[in-house]
């Protein structure tokens, strides 16, 4: 075995540890000069990226990967002849290394970002410490294959961003936010938790595939499932349970806001991990033997398209009568997350029970589902770059104006004009605008949704418009109009934010112009992965399925 | 693996289709048409003379800086007419943690009473 493969079998390992150890050294590293320390910091992540492209290939060619922490394939077998890993297990297929491209991209970037924009500020040791911790969690999160591991990442997620949203700790409003994001996501964690407690005390197991293999429906089942749901939900932003994120992405330091999206995107991938692969018997089966599940599944889609249509007309509203720029764009993020919902609510509501001669022989998903799931896949990434450019643009300004209030703008077209480009396709993207990335997920979403319910569709082209309106408002009183004598001296902002948000309007205008490469070769293999549970199952539990 | 003929391949949506490439050609078109039919219109327009003043039924034009509409102020119509709407909104969001918790719970009561019910069906 030569040192490439070596290290492609560890990467799954590796692409946790590597940020983890670069967090811990970086105190050190930041004795010597803040060069250095960024260097170190850029190069550490690159190389966690390259682990990644590495561990992306192996996944894409040879399918879904295994690592076992702590010795070799230590299987136990029970007495009934169930199989299973006694260590933690990272399991990683398409849709994991989907989640994982993503958080890489926006942790470089959102560093990138950092270097110049956080320069005058104290205590950056521990603001990078801290940042590559926050990026550890969520990669983790996202490769692991324990249901406990995976809230042990969640509750690392949780400390680093309570302390990353009060960084700017001189606010007391960002003191407030913190303390909002801490006690909402604690109490989230909690029934995380116990939903874990029921499932272990059922199948005496953390697992997830030995979970998802043996998993009843009972009513503790049922309980567990709430519980997770409503706490991941909650996480990543779902009405009513929301209003943590427009005051702890309002008040952080925007690169922070931009790397905390990737942790938010985390929980809604437990959200998809978890209704997909983990209850995968319930509501991705089309066995006979589920009939009678059909209905809990519609009624679980209905609810969440409920919870999404609402999650997306209170965002676009909201965003409609903020003043401030960052808050308003976190509202925005609230119903771009309604949209992702939407398309797994459209996925579950269509799945029906085939009928001859009065009888059910099958049960069957409508073909427009797998389009829905595949929109609100590839409606993540979207949301991630669309609202990350716009939360970076919010800081640029914010750098060059210290002033966030819309009321307070206008005219900084003049001296900001790479920022207003930046800004004009951010605002084009998150519109669902096209050729835009965001017109591309926005449109498989509508139609889908259209066959399914017209109503809902329109409902949600009509949002997106509103969408374009806020922001719209926005480009004309920040950037537009005459120039204000308090601005006359500002200045574009430095070099590596232009480069930062810059590399995120060229992967916006690749995605947006070339949609099927993306979709193609990430989003609905990721797709496959999440609807094809029984090989995630079989990968852990051989023989088993 | 990796599949490069996915760059221009059009993008089918079940019942649509999108093609990014064939939307910016016809965009190009319109552009190219809208400028031609620009470069046919008058060219009497005389920069810094009084055609370029702004007539406001008579009334003096306030300084520049303070001819700007601000953000609170856009949309002013659209959200008086739905003031009751974005009451009901503003009124939702206290700010308040325990709140906050309130919502979840809520939600969570919500989702074990139509799970439960639909379940046990």
């Amino acid at each position: 075995m030569n040192w490439f493969e070596i290290i492609t079998m560890h990467s799954p390992a590796l692409i946790v540890a590597v940020p983890l150890l670069t967090g811990f050294l970086t105190p050190l590293v930041s004795r010597i000069n803040s060069t250095v320390r960024n260097l170190f910091v850029i190069i550490m992540l690159s190389i966690t990226g390259f682990l990644i492209a590495l561990l992306g290939y192996d996944v894409l060619t040879n399918g879904i990967r295994t690592y076992v922490f702590g010795g070799g394939n230590t299987v136990v077998t029970l007495p009934s002849g169930l199989m299973f890993h006694v260590r933690i297990i990272f399991e990683v297929d398409v849709m994991n290394v989907f989640m994982i491209f993503i958080t890489i991209i926006l942790a470089i970037i959102g560093i990138v970002y950092s270097f110049s924009f956080m320069k005058k500020e104290d205590g950056l040791d521990k603001y990078y410490t801290i940042v590559l911790l926050l990026i550890t969690s969520t990669l983790g999160m996202e490769l692991t294959g324990d249901l406990f591991n995976f809230f042990v990442f969640l509750e690392i997620s949780c400390i680093t961003s309570c302390a990353l949203i009060a960084f700017w700790v001189h606010k007391g409003e960002a003191l407030e936010a913190a303390f909002k994001y801490i006690v909402v996501s604690s109490i989230g964690a909690l029934f995380f938790l116990f939903a874990l407690g029921l499932l272990y005390a059922q199948y005496n197991a953390l697992n997830m595939a030995t979970i998802a293999n043996s998993i009843q429906f009972s009513i503790i089942d049922q309980a567990a499932l709430i519980l997770i749901i409503a706490a991941l939900a909650m996480k990543a932003g779902l009405v009513p349970m929301h209003m943590w994120l427009p005051d702890s992405y309002g008040e952080a330091p925007p690169s922070i806001t931009f790397i905390l999206i990737a942790a938010t995107q985390a929980s809604l991938y437990g959200a998809f991990r978890v209704l997909f692969t983990l209850y995968g018997n319930v509501f991705n089966s089309v066995n006979l033997a589920s009939l009678s599940l059909v209905l809990t599944t519609n009624t679980m889609g209905w609810i969440i398209i409920t919870l999404a249509i609402i999650t997306i007309l209170v965002g676009v509203f909201m965003a409609l009568i903020q003043t401030d720029f960052k808050r308003l764009i976190a509202f925005a993020a609230v119903a771009e997350i309604g949209y992702i919902f939407l398309g797994i609510g459209v996925r579950l509501a269509s799945k029906y029970v085939q009928y001859t001669g009065g009888s059910a022989t099958g049960i069957a998903f409508t073909e427009y589902s797998s389009i829905a799931l595949n929109g609100s896949i590839f409606h993540i990434i979207n949301d991630c770059l669309d609202i990350g450019l716009l939360f970076l643009v919010a800081g640029a300004i914010y750098y060059a104006t210290k002033e966030t209030s819309l009321d307070k703008m206008g005219g900084l077209a003049r001296n900001l004009k790479y920022t207003t480009i930046f800004f004009v396709i951010g605002l084009l993207a998150v519109s669902g605008m096209p050729p835009f990335n965001g017109f591309a997920s926005k449109l498989m979403l509508y139609e889908s949704t259209f066959q399914l319910n017209p109503i809902i569709a329109i409902i949600a082209v009509l949002a997106s418009i509103m969408l374009l309106a806020v922001f719209v408002k926005v480009f004309y009183s920040v950037f537009m109009g005459p120039e204000q004598p308090k601005f006359k001296e500002v200045k574009e902002v430095p070099k590596t934010m232009l480069i930062a948000m810059g590399a995120i309007v060229v992967i916006i205008i690749i995605f947006g112009l070339f949609p099927n490469l993306v979709i193609n070769n990430l989003v609905a293999p990721a797709a496959n992965a999440l609807t094809n549970y029984t090989t995630y199952i079989s990968k852990v539990i051989p023989g088993v399925i | 693996m990796f599949s490069l003929d996915s760059f221009f391949e059009t993008l089918k949506t079940g019942s649509g289709f999108w093609n990014p490439l064939v939307w910016i050609i016809i965009i190009a078109i319109a552009f190219l048409l809208i400028y031609v039919l620009r470069s046919l219109g008058k060219k009497e327009y005389k920069e810094k003379t009084e055609q370029t003043q702004s007539f406001l039924s008579g009334n003096p034009e306030y300084e520049k800086e303070q001819m700007h509409i601000k953000g609170s102020n856009v949309y002013w119509g659209f959200t008086e007419a739905l003031k009751w709407a974005f009451n009901v909104l503003r009124k939702m969001h206290t700010g308040n943690a325990s709140d906050y918790v309130l919502w979840f719970i809520i939600v969570m009561g919500f989702l074990f009473i139509v799970v439960f019910l639909t379940g046990a069906l």
